[in-house]
């Protein structure tokens, strides 16, 4: 589909681009096709959103060239890549969710009559626009009311419609469900088809698999190759990735399924309205619980009934003989829980305060204000857990925002390591983070439960949930509809239960044997 | 490129100072314009036991804006705001004058209106907190209502009062520093104390980034921010007193008017922004001195009053550009430029 003779769309010859203490990127080549998606992977810190962000104009560049249909270009800021015709969609939604989704879509460029806003000829196109995205929706609501996964389709759709000839996705993907990827890939191809160059970054191997041309794999701030993808097989790629060997194989820890260990705490009954319903639960000392379920099945609202940020309106907890009650973190906290949360940016990191601090707050808060953690002792709490779990960070006084997805996480591991919790509930621990920081903490889960904590962890990951699960708890409509122990947990059995009494999954089921296929 | 040699010896300096560098460079400007314009500015005498001067003076009339900027410096770091402050120290200053003139001493009428001050920061502190309403608008409640609360303790009169344990309160002197000043360092040390050597500091900081992630990290941030606001009351409180002591009367209508805008102001001044986080107190206690140095220097000119705002709000500019990022970026953007013109004309 692509002819390697052809002028490409996109190059970017010898860009080098160093922060104070860092080479961030050096001497990196990419070049992107027209008519190709252009996979552009590597671990945290590899450089990829640097990359990206000398692409579009938000740093400047040390060294370099960037040309454009052969045509040397500088983007001054993100609104002028967009004029020169390079879109970017970010992770996190960059629109306004007050707004409505057709004032979104045509912001700062609504059609006008008589010089006023023409809100019905507004209304009307952003309905056809969406159209083709298979979304049918009302453009005059707010956009905030629409899930994530719609919001990003919208952006999607405006950045697409603003420019279509270089588009930029980065982790697209990480909070669509597979149909909404389906959707996507339609969408992608559909792009192509019409010559447009597409630069995919993700995390998701499987996806890359499925739509990409090309791969681009960075390393340490180096470009490390450029394949062809189906030439390229998995294990190499990952190999590229990582630069070293790494056994992919699915190591199963021994489960300690069928165990009878009293329980630590116990849930009986346990639900809100509208938000899951009730539910029982046994958490055992040393064992992973593994939530599983698709996207809005209940998954987080019970990680956030099981810490107290939501309130039962029935049922009871117990630990022993003893009945309590979570009415909000800090009861829960008391009972030895923590809690990793899904959404890092608005639910876990304090941005603007350091490592240290986020490190120590929440066994500050525990303390209470009256007995401060000493400077010292802060350090050397910050600096074990730095050294422990492998955060990467150049001083633990650095601002905890101005670290990649996976060093953020691993930090708000050491906020509740460093308490010692009994049971820790981890909310998609390893979405949006590279493979490399994915299996550590992987490994990190498995060391926990052996010495004796207890974990619960929401993944949609199947493959990682049945690989260091005890038992497996499945969800579907905010209901907890079955419970795989033992040797019964695998993928295929976590799907059957999901797919059960829910026709929405058949897609999900044929992706998966695809992917067990290849 | 004299922005290197600029960033070579910023860096020279411990952090601490670095940060406080736009500050204490307004600081010294805004002094030297007023010794210019007034050569006897930093002229002190000894009169009395007392110190007299102009630049005595600037702390001494300074003084309820700073005591007032150490409260607000506490709310804006919780990403809150305060406007209810100037109705705060009506209140205070019409309590301890109602009470003085009903025969109850000095530390009595003092106490029982630092302790209103207290109620009110628990008032405006519960709507922020526990009913969840914008403190923009919660604090406009007692804004609103509060100065006639403070004229129904007066009934509407001046209440003039000639308690000399109460207005040494203003004209008082320790070891020949004006009181209000001796008062101001001692609520400002307290405060660092209170706020710096616990961990209500970070937490009224983690909470002003991030409150969601403070309280799922165990943060009891209702209690956090409850205190930020009752210690912001009792400083409004505190500052109502000096305010009443100094006219000998408690002046429902005028007492603290605008003095909370004066009081944001410094806070900003001081570097704390306006959507939480980072706070510095002893900055926003600069940023109260630069404020009323600048008040000073305009009256000493001679020039009418009214030039006060303007120039007020021109300093104001400079400070707030000196802050800001967007200088350096600019600064980015055109050597980028230059680099693409220079880049681009080979080709």
């Amino acid at each position: 589909m692509t002819t390697p003779t052809a002028a490409p769309l996109l190059a970017l010859r010898g860009l080098t681009k160093s922060f104070p203490g860092v080479r961030a990127l050096e001497q990196v080549d990419f070049t992107l096709q027209a008519g190709e998606v252009h996979a552009l992977l590597g671990e945290n810190g590899a450089g990829k959103s640097t990359l990206i962000k000398v692409l579009t104009g938000i740093h400047p560049r040390d060294a370099g060239t960037i040309s454009l249909d052969g045509e040397e270009i500088i983007a001054r800021d993100v609104a002028d890549a967009q004029r020169l015709g390079i879109g970017t969609v970010y992770q996190e939604v960059n629109l306004l969710p007050n707004l409505s989704v057709a004032e979104n879509l045509y912001l700062g460029r609504q059609p006008k009559r008589f010089g006023f806003v023409d809100a019905r000829a507004m209304r009307r196109q952003a309905e056809a626009l969406l159209r083709p995205y298979g979304l049918d929706i009302d453009c005059d609501a707010l956009l905030g009311d629409y899930s994530v996964a719609v919001q990003q389709l919208i952006a999607i759709a405006r950045a697409i419609d603003l420019s279509a000839r270089v588009l930029i996705l980065d982790e697209p993907t990480a909070s669509l469900d597979r149909q909404e990827v389906e959707m996507l890939f339609t969408t992608l191809c559909r792009l192509k088809a019409q010559g447009a160059g597409i630069i995919f970054v993700t995390h998701f191997l499987d996806q890359v698999y499925e739509i990409a041309d090309r791969i681009t794999v960075l390393r340490n701030g180096r470009l490390v190759g450029e394949r062809v993808t189906r030439d390229l097989p998995r294990l190499d790629l990952v190999q590229m990735m990582l630069g070293k060997e790494l056994a992919v194989a699915e190591a199963t820890r021994n489960r300690r399924g069928g165990n009878s260990d009293a329980a630590r705490i116990s849930f009986r009954g346990y639900g809100r309205k509208r938000l899951v319903q009730p539910f029982d639960l046994d958490i055992r000392p040393g064992e992973v619980i593994g939530i599983a379920g698709l996207l809005g099945s209940g998954r987080t609202e019970t990680a956030k009934l099981l810490f107290g940020i939501e309130h039962a309106d029935c049922g009871q907890v117990s630990i022993g003989a003893r009945n309590l009650k979570l009415g909000g973190p800090r009861d829960a906290i008391a009972q030895g829980f923590g809690f990793c949360p899904e959404d890092r940016k608005t639910e876990g990191i304090v941005g603007e305060l350091s490592v240290r601090e986020n490190i120590i707050l929440a066994l500050q808060a525990r303390r209470g204000w009256l007995k401060p953690i000493s400077r010292r002792d802060q350090r050397e709490i910050a600096d074990r857990f730095v050294k422990q779990l492998d955060i990467r960070t150049s001083d633990i006084e650095k601002p905890i925002q101005f670290l990649s997805g996976g060093n953020q996480q691993k930090a708000l591991l050491a906020r509740w390591l460093a308490m010692d919790p009994q049971v820790l509930i981890l909310d998609e621990p390893t979405r949006g983070i590279d493979v490399g920081a994915h299996a550590e903490i992987i490994r990190l889960i498995e060391s926990l439960c052996h010495n004796g904590m207890s974990l619960v962890v929401i993944s949609s990951e199947l493959d990682e949930i049945a690989s260091y699960s005890d038992r497996v708890i499945v969800l579907v409509d905010r209901q907890h509809v079955g419970m795989l122990q033992g040797d019964e947990i695998s993928t295929a059995a976590i799907i059957r239960h999901i797919a059960a009494d829910n026709k929405a999954t058949d897609n999900k089921t044929a992706d998966d044997t695809r992917g067990a296929a290849q | 490129m004299t922005g290197q040699i600029g960033n070579r010896l910023s860096k020279r300096l411990p952090d601490a100072w670095r940060q406080a560098l736009p500050q204490i460079i307004a600081l010294a400007a805004v002094l030297l314009a007023d010794w210019l314009v007034f050569p006897d500015f930093f002229h002190l005498r000894l009169q009395d036991g007392r110190l007299f001067g102009s630049i005595v003076d600037v702390f001494n009339r300074g003084a309820p804006v700073a005591i007032l900027s150490i409260g607000m410096t506490l709310v804006i770091a919780t990403r809150g705001i305060d406007l209810s402050v100037g109705a705060v120290m009506a209140i205070a200053g019409a309590v301890a004058a109602t009470l003085i003139n009903d025969g109850y001493g000095m530390p009595m009428a003092v106490a029982a209106a630092l302790a209103v001050g207290l109620g009110c920061g628990l008032w405006n502190g519960l709507l922020v907190a526990v009913l969840d309403i914008q403190p923009i608008v919660a604090t406009l409640i007692l804004m609103v209502a509060g100065r006639g609360i403070a004229q129904l303790i007066t009934e509407g009169q001046i209440v003039t009062f000639n308690d000399p344990h109460l207005i040494a309160l203003s004209s008082g002197e320790v070891l020949g520093i004006p009181m209000p000043i001796v008062i101001t360092l001692v609520m400002l040390a307290i405060t660092i104390i209170l706020f710096r050597t616990t961990a209500l500091g970070l937490f009224i900081e983690a909470i002003g980034i991030n409150r969601l992630s403070s309280t799922y990290a165990g943060v009891n941030t209702r209690i956090v921010l409850g205190i930020a606001y009752m210690w912001c009351g009792l400083t409004a409180a505190l500052a109502g007193v000096i305010a009443a002591a100094n006219i000998k009367g408690a002046d429902a209508n005028n007492a603290g008017l605008w003095l909370e805008l004066d009081a944001i102001l410094a806070v900003v001044i001081g570097g704390t922004s306006l959507f939480g986080g980072r706070f510095r107190l002893l900055l926003s206690f600069i940023g109260a001195i630069i404020i009323q140095a600048m008040n000073t220097g305009i009256l000493l000119t001679g020039f009418k009053p009214e030039f006060n705002l303007i120039v007020k709000a021109v300093v104001i500019i400079g400070i707030l550009i000196m802050q800001s990022t967007a200088p350096a970026l600019l600064y980015g953007k055109i050597r980028r430029w230059r680099d693409s013109k220079s880049g681009s004309a080979p080709a």
